[in-house]
């Protein structure tokens, strides 16, 4: 193939565009125009990048189980829903791994250390662990229609694994920090503008998952063709030298 | 329906004596596995170097090493069903999934069960446990409970991917998260019934039921999963 291939349509350069522009923007509200916490100073500025990612994470693996589930339930078994749970998962384990990071350097500068065996903390790293197995049986090999009926398997799985993980983590150790804006006895401390760039994280890391995800996907798919180009390549091969 | 239940098991009791007759024969947990998690619990000696700490963490340390063996035997069930492509005759003769699941199953039970007794002894000597009666009957109950867990969950994982190149590697990645929930409660439960750290034997039985909620969920979706996992 000669034609230069390429993922991006107008239709993803525009959410491309839009997605850069939320995060600039996001960037400059979180680092300047935001005041700092009276409390915890400037580290609350962690928070824009922490709340967004562990947010993107869940999605995305929801994401995952959702696609998975229509894999195995639909009967035209359609590789698509598998290339969409394989790159969604990828994103999560990227952006749980970026949570976990900007979580024990926040956790070090509030707490004094890096990492504490509370129980959100530990559940989240059997997350990440979980889907980073999850990534590994993709990888397996064997045709396109095994990898995506092991890994829709894998991913219904850890749908299940991971809550009763949560379940047994919990009742072993709890101490991190209650959800401060869902919980609905708390009274909400944030100021307005951290409240609003708080949520225009949660905004913009969900649009740069939506453009992530649709490149990878499509990614996936070139890479497919690929594999498939070149078993036929092979075949053909094999063909010519037994009809010399 | 009462027909397939018959052919269930039929099929799963005929594939718990071919594992266990292979095993018999072949005396690989006796020979190799029993002897690594021996060499484990003396590890532990090492690593810990403190009677008092070792008598302390007994309970968590005989779990990790049944865990760490139950890696080897799951393997081992899994190689001898692909090593000819027996699981693929058994499926073209059209064998009854769940019967193959539960037979498995019911194999990986019975030696982890000898394995865990094994382990019990050696804590009892080298890690100077001293459990009381109750304790003894907690301890029994506990690793009866996660041992039926431990037999499904380590089926289905083995299932997953069987006759891939890489899996061998794999496996410990995908199972170890997974009876991540049987380590805490079996742990806990064999603490208050060691009563390790001044634990109360009555401590232990919420986490049994732990155990048991574990072992419930992983059957039924084992018995769910395992037939569409293993078809080609």
């Amino acid at each position: 193939m000669t034609t230069t291939q390429s993922t991006a349509t107008p239709t993803t350069q525009k959410l491309g565009i839009a997605t850069a522009t939320a995060v600039i923007f996001l960037v400059l509200s979180g680092l300047i125009f935001s005041a700092e916490d009276v409390v915890q100073g400037s580290t609350v500025r962690m928070m824009y990048v922490h709340v967004p990612s562990i947010w993107v994470a869940y999605l995305a693996f929801g994401l995952t189980a959702l696609c998975s589930a229509v894999y195995v339930s639909n009967r035209s078994r359609s590789l698509i829903w598998d290339r969409f749970a394989g790159a969604s998962a990828e994103i999560g384990v990227l952006f749980v791994a970026i949570s976990l990071v900007t979580g024990s350097l926040w956790g070090r500068l509030t707490w004094g250390t890096f990492w504490v065996w509370d129980a959100r903390l530990t559940s989240t790293a059997f997350l990440f662990i979980t889907y980073i197995g999850y990534l590994a049986v993709r990888r397996l090999g064997g045709t396109f229609s095994q990898r995506a009926r092991r890994s829709a398997i894998m991913a219904l799985l850890a749908v299940l694994e991971i809550p009763l993980v949560h379940f047994s983590v919990n009742l072993w150790r709890t101490l991190h920090q209650k959800a401060s804006i869902a919980d609905p006895n708390a009274k909400v401390q944030l100021d307005g503008f951290m409240l609003f760039t708080l949520f225009w994280g949660l905004i913009s890391f969900s649009m740069l998952f939506a453009w992530l995800l649709i490149h990878r996907q499509r990614l996936m798919a070139l890479e497919d063709a690929v594999q498939d180009q070149g078993l036929d390549r092979a075949i053909q091969e094999r063909r010519t030298e037994a009809g010399r | 329906m009462t027909s397939r239940m018959q052919t269930v098991r039929r099929v799963s009791l005929a594939v718990v004596r071919k594992d266990l007759r292979i095993e018999w024969s072949s005396k690989v947990l006796l020979n190799q596995v029993a002897p690594f998690s021996l060499v484990i619990m003396i590890m532990f000696a090492f690593a810990l170097d403190n009677e008092g700490i070792l008598q302390r963490v007994a309970p968590g340390l005989v779990w990790l090493a049944t865990l760490f063996s139950m890696l080897v035997i799951v393997q081992r069930s899994f190689a001898v069903e692909t090593a000819d492509g027996a699981l693929d005759a058994l499926r073209v003769a059209g064998t009854e999934p769940l019967g193959i699941f539960i037979g498995k199953s019911l194999a990986l039970m019975v030696q982890l069960l000898a394995l865990e007794l094994m382990l019990l002894a050696i804590a009892l000597v080298l890690y100077a446990v001293e459990p009381t009666a109750m304790g003894y009957a907690e301890t029994f109950a506990t690793m009866l409970i996660a041992t039926i867990g431990l037999g499904f969950v380590g089926t289905l994982y083995g299932g997953l991917g069987a006759g891939a190149r890489g899996r061998e590697t794999l496996l410990p990645l995908l199972l170890l998260p997974a009876v991540a929930p049987v380590l805490i409660g079996a742990t806990r439960a064999t603490e208050a019934a060691f009563g390790s750290g001044g634990a109360q034997s009555s401590e232990g039985w919420p986490w049994i039921g732990l155990l048991a909620v574990f072992a419930g969920v992983f059957g039924a979706v084992g018995a769910l999963a395992f037939g569409p996992m293993i078809e080609e």
